[in-house]
């Protein structure tokens, strides 16, 4: 009997310490993330990254995304609907953050379909075609061009683009901020300055929600 | 229950406090601290993790052959955790080992004191539960 219950004593304790260690740790965490990133807002919106929506809106959500990472694909459409219930209150900035290999080459041919006024569709396109050219979570880029046929893009132009240095540049210093804002995964979420508390749709519509609730306010 | 058998049911005990307690720790910093468990880890892992549920079912009723069932998961366990410290510790080349894709398994992931890595916790671990199970077959009645 004795050693029943010490027994249990032991694995309750351990239980609780792992269930009340996780709790302080997330929290702490969300603590330090918050504050890291109201610390480097410089870092987190760039004039010149592609975005959709009204410039001046209330609520500006800022993604760090990969366009070969299937849960931001996922999360497209539904940040879109979202935008579409608030118009004119939401915009949306995007930040490249080609973690998976071969992404970056991706990312590259999307910024320089930007140039010839194609990114939406690029993006989409991209986005539709994702388990085309992407396996075993690495990214080749030479399987995209199918899927950007019907879009009309000079891709003699395109390639030139490509490998310009401003876009090289742009990447890299997107992957900087990505890790000044201590974004390892994506997509990941900051709506006006702030991360989302945990990682989920209904985490960034609620927040989306406060900020506009704040934005009408004042 | 004679008092041999107590001490023996003690030695067992602790040795399923060491198994709980690598194991939630293990947990806690894939699940909760966001640290990629590598290869080897992994191998730890699936050494470690089974010696929760065999030693805990061992102590009831108290089944002094349970040392025979688990000894062989601890003892295989301390042989790939010792083989992870000596990676990390650079005496073999890491491309002698099964870690090609994702976290190379020489990465120190964390530090503590300067000297505690996680593969040092774990060979600690699995060294404990090791001397702990043959101390509680040692003591077993001629």
């Amino acid at each position: 009997m004795k050693q029943k219950n010490l027994f249990i004593a032991a694995a309750a304790l351990l239980v609780v310490a792992f269930v009340v260690g996780a709790y302080f740790y997330k929290l702490q965490h969300a603590e330090q993330a918050a504050q890291m990133a109201a610390q480097n807002q410089v870092a987190l919106v760039r004039a010149d990254a592609p975005s959709f929506g009204n410039a001046d809106a209330p609520v500006q959500i800022v993604e760090f995304f990969d366009p070969a990472c299937n849960t931001c694909r996922d999360f497209y459409p539904m940040v879109k609907a979202l935008m579409a219930e608030h118009p004119g209150k939401i915009r949306l900035s995007l930040r490249y953050a080609p973690f998976h290999p071969g992404s970056e080459a991706v990312v590259k041919a999307l910024e320089a379909a930007r140039k010839q006024g194609q990114f939406r569709q690029t993006l989409e396109a991209l986005f539709a075609s994702q388990n085309d050219w992407v396996q075993n979570h690495t990214a080749n880029v030479d399987s995209i061009w199918r899927a950007l046929d019907p879009l009309g893009l000079d891709l003699g132009r395109l390639q030139n683009d490509m490998n310009s240095p401003a876009i090289a540049n742009m990447i890299a210093r997107d992957l900087a901020d990505a890790k000044t804002m201590n974004v390892t995964m994506t997509p990941e979420y900051f709506v006006n300055g702030k991360p989302l508390p945990s990682f989920g749709f209904d985490q960034l519509r609620s927040l989306v929600g406060d900020a506009l609730i704040s934005a009408n306010a004042k | 229950m004679s008092d041999m058998n107590d001490s023996r049911w003690t030695l067992v005990f602790l040795a399923w406090l060491t198994a709980t307690l690598a194991t939630l720790s293990a947990l806690f910093m894939s699940e909760v601290m966001g640290f990629a468990p590598c290869v080897l880890c992994w191998y730890q892992r699936i050494f470690m993790f089974p010696l929760v549920f065999i030693l805990a079912l061992g102590l009831f009723p108290f089944d002094p052959k349970v040392a025979r069932y688990a000894l062989p998961l601890a003892v295989i366990g301390l042989a790939v955790a010792a083989f992870h410290l000596l990676l990390v510790a650079g005496y073999i080349p890491e491309s002698l080992t099964p870690c090609r894709q994702g976290i190379p398994c020489s990465t120190v992931q964390i530090e503590w004191f300067g000297f505690v890595t996680i593969p040092l916790l774990s060979f600690l671990a699995f060294l404990v539960i090791n001397a702990l199970l043959l101390a509680s077959t040692l003591r077993s009645p001629k």
